[in-house]
């Protein structure tokens, strides 16, 4: 009877401990959503990184001869945003002085890696989308993954 | 005439009330003094002369523990005029700085902060220099450890309050490390294999970084959770341990002498 008591005791105590930590992790958040679409691809000039999309959804859409590509905008050294300096032609990370050129391609400073590439494709009413659940990564050679680059 | 109201002050009801002993003449009454008073209790009946001896201890405990009382008065202080949110955060810290009366409080809280980190450090650097970190004080020297943890949190969150670039970019940094928690960060060892099919279980939306920050990145929710961590959480917490370590330099012998 004693076991009976300790047991549902345990179990009450242990459904309390699941129920506290589960408050911390809220079901709705007031962030900008994690797929969104950027427009359509003739509003992106050949040879120009787009900061549009960098202040609420920290993504360069960088389009060239070729296609365009989303750079996420999180250096890979300690995570700051870098900045696009269009007369040096390349990514300034403000914390640490990291350097990309343009491809995302790391160069300069500490930054082990270059910058990642989100997940860019059309959606069904021919506009950009872009999806940041999704990554790819140069040293992992996922660059050459048709998602990762939208051709022109 | 004084010596009248002296003796009328303590033959009252009131006085007896709080005070249930005699004067602090004898040794037994000394010892009670200690004893039935809560704040005292903590400290030892008797110190030996080499605990007060400051080459020996620096005082670097009793320093932190000022330090702490510093904090708790001017950040009590501070809580009255800051508003912990995106809209506020900022201008509310100028505000104390520029237009609030005895604007130093805001850095007195500041440098003693600093200070705190830099004693409680140094404590702990005498504690081992003269190994009284051994046993029977193996225990309290673990409290110790968690304190300096504590500290270093309080220091931590504290850091992001002021809302400026610094602190924005200083949390994310610091908060980047949460990614790489065995098993409950993303990007952690273990993460990989924490899958149910093709779904993986621990992702940016709900690691350890998540719970912390309340978003996937530093922003309304990280600033109320590092405030109430801040101002409640830890210090709860701290003043819990601080009471243990105390009752146990005094049970574990007392301040540790020179041998």
């Amino acid at each position: 009877m004693i076991g009976v008591a300790w047991t549902a005791f345990a179990a009450a105590c242990g459904a309390g401990a699941i129920a506290t930590t589960r408050f911390m992790f809220p079901n709705v958040l007031f962030e900008p959503p994690q797929t969104f679409k950027a427009g359509f691809a003739s509003e992106f000039l050949v040879g120009t990184v787009d900061q549009r999309f960098k202040e609420a959804f920290g993504v360069f859409v960088v389009r060239n001869e070729e296609g365009i590509y989303a750079l996420k905008a999180v250096c890979t050294h300690l995570g700051c945003t870098p900045n696009w300096l269009e007369a040096e032609n390349k990514f300034k990370c403000p914390c640490h002085g990291s350097g990309f050129y343009r491809s995302g391609i790391n160069y300069e400073g500490p930054a082990p890696r270059p910058l990642e590439r989100y997940r860019v494709v059309l959606a069904e009413d021919g506009q950009i989308l872009i999806d940041k659940t999704k990554s790819f990564a140069c040293e992992k050679g996922e660059w050459t993954s048709p998602e990762s680059f939208l051709k022109a | 005439m004084l010596k009248k109201l002296w003796d009328y002050t303590r033959s009252t009801q009131v006085w007896n009330s709080i005070f249930r002993h005699g004067s602090p003449d004898t040794p037994r009454n000394r010892g009670l003094v200690v004893l039935q008073n809560v704040f005292l209790h903590l400290h030892p009946v008797k110190v030996r002369k080499s605990g007060i001896r400051l080459r020996f201890t620096w005082c670097m405990g009793g320093i932190t523990f000022f330090l702490f009382l510093v904090e708790v008065a001017t950040g009590l202080l501070l809580m009255f005029y800051y508003h912990p949110t995106v809209e506020y955060a900022y201008v509310d810290i100028i505000d104390l700085r520029e237009q609030v009366p005895l604007g130093v409080m805001r850095e007195l809280h500041r440098w003693g902060a600093h200070a705190m980190v830099i004693t409680v450090w140094l404590h702990m650097l005498r504690v081992f220099m003269t190994g009284s970190y051994k046993p029977p004080r193996e225990f309290n020297w673990n409290v110790g450890v968690i304190l300096l943890v504590l500290t270093l949190l309080l220091s931590f969150t504290g850091y992001l309050l002021p809302w400026d670039q610094l602190a924005m970019w200083a949390v994310t940094v610091g908060s980047n490390m949460a990614r790489a928690t065995p098993f409950l960060g993303h990007e952690g060892p273990g993460a990989s294999l924490m899958k149910l099919g093709d779904i993986s279980l621990v992702h940016a939306g709900n690691d350890a970084r998540f719970a912390l920050l309340a978003g996937r990145f530093v922003g309304a929710g990280a600033l109320l959770r590092f405030y109430v961590l801040h101002c409640v959480g830890i210090p709860v917490v701290a003043i819990i341990l601080m009471a243990v370590h105390f009752w146990r330099v005094r049970k574990d012998g007392g301040i540790s002498g020179p041998v």
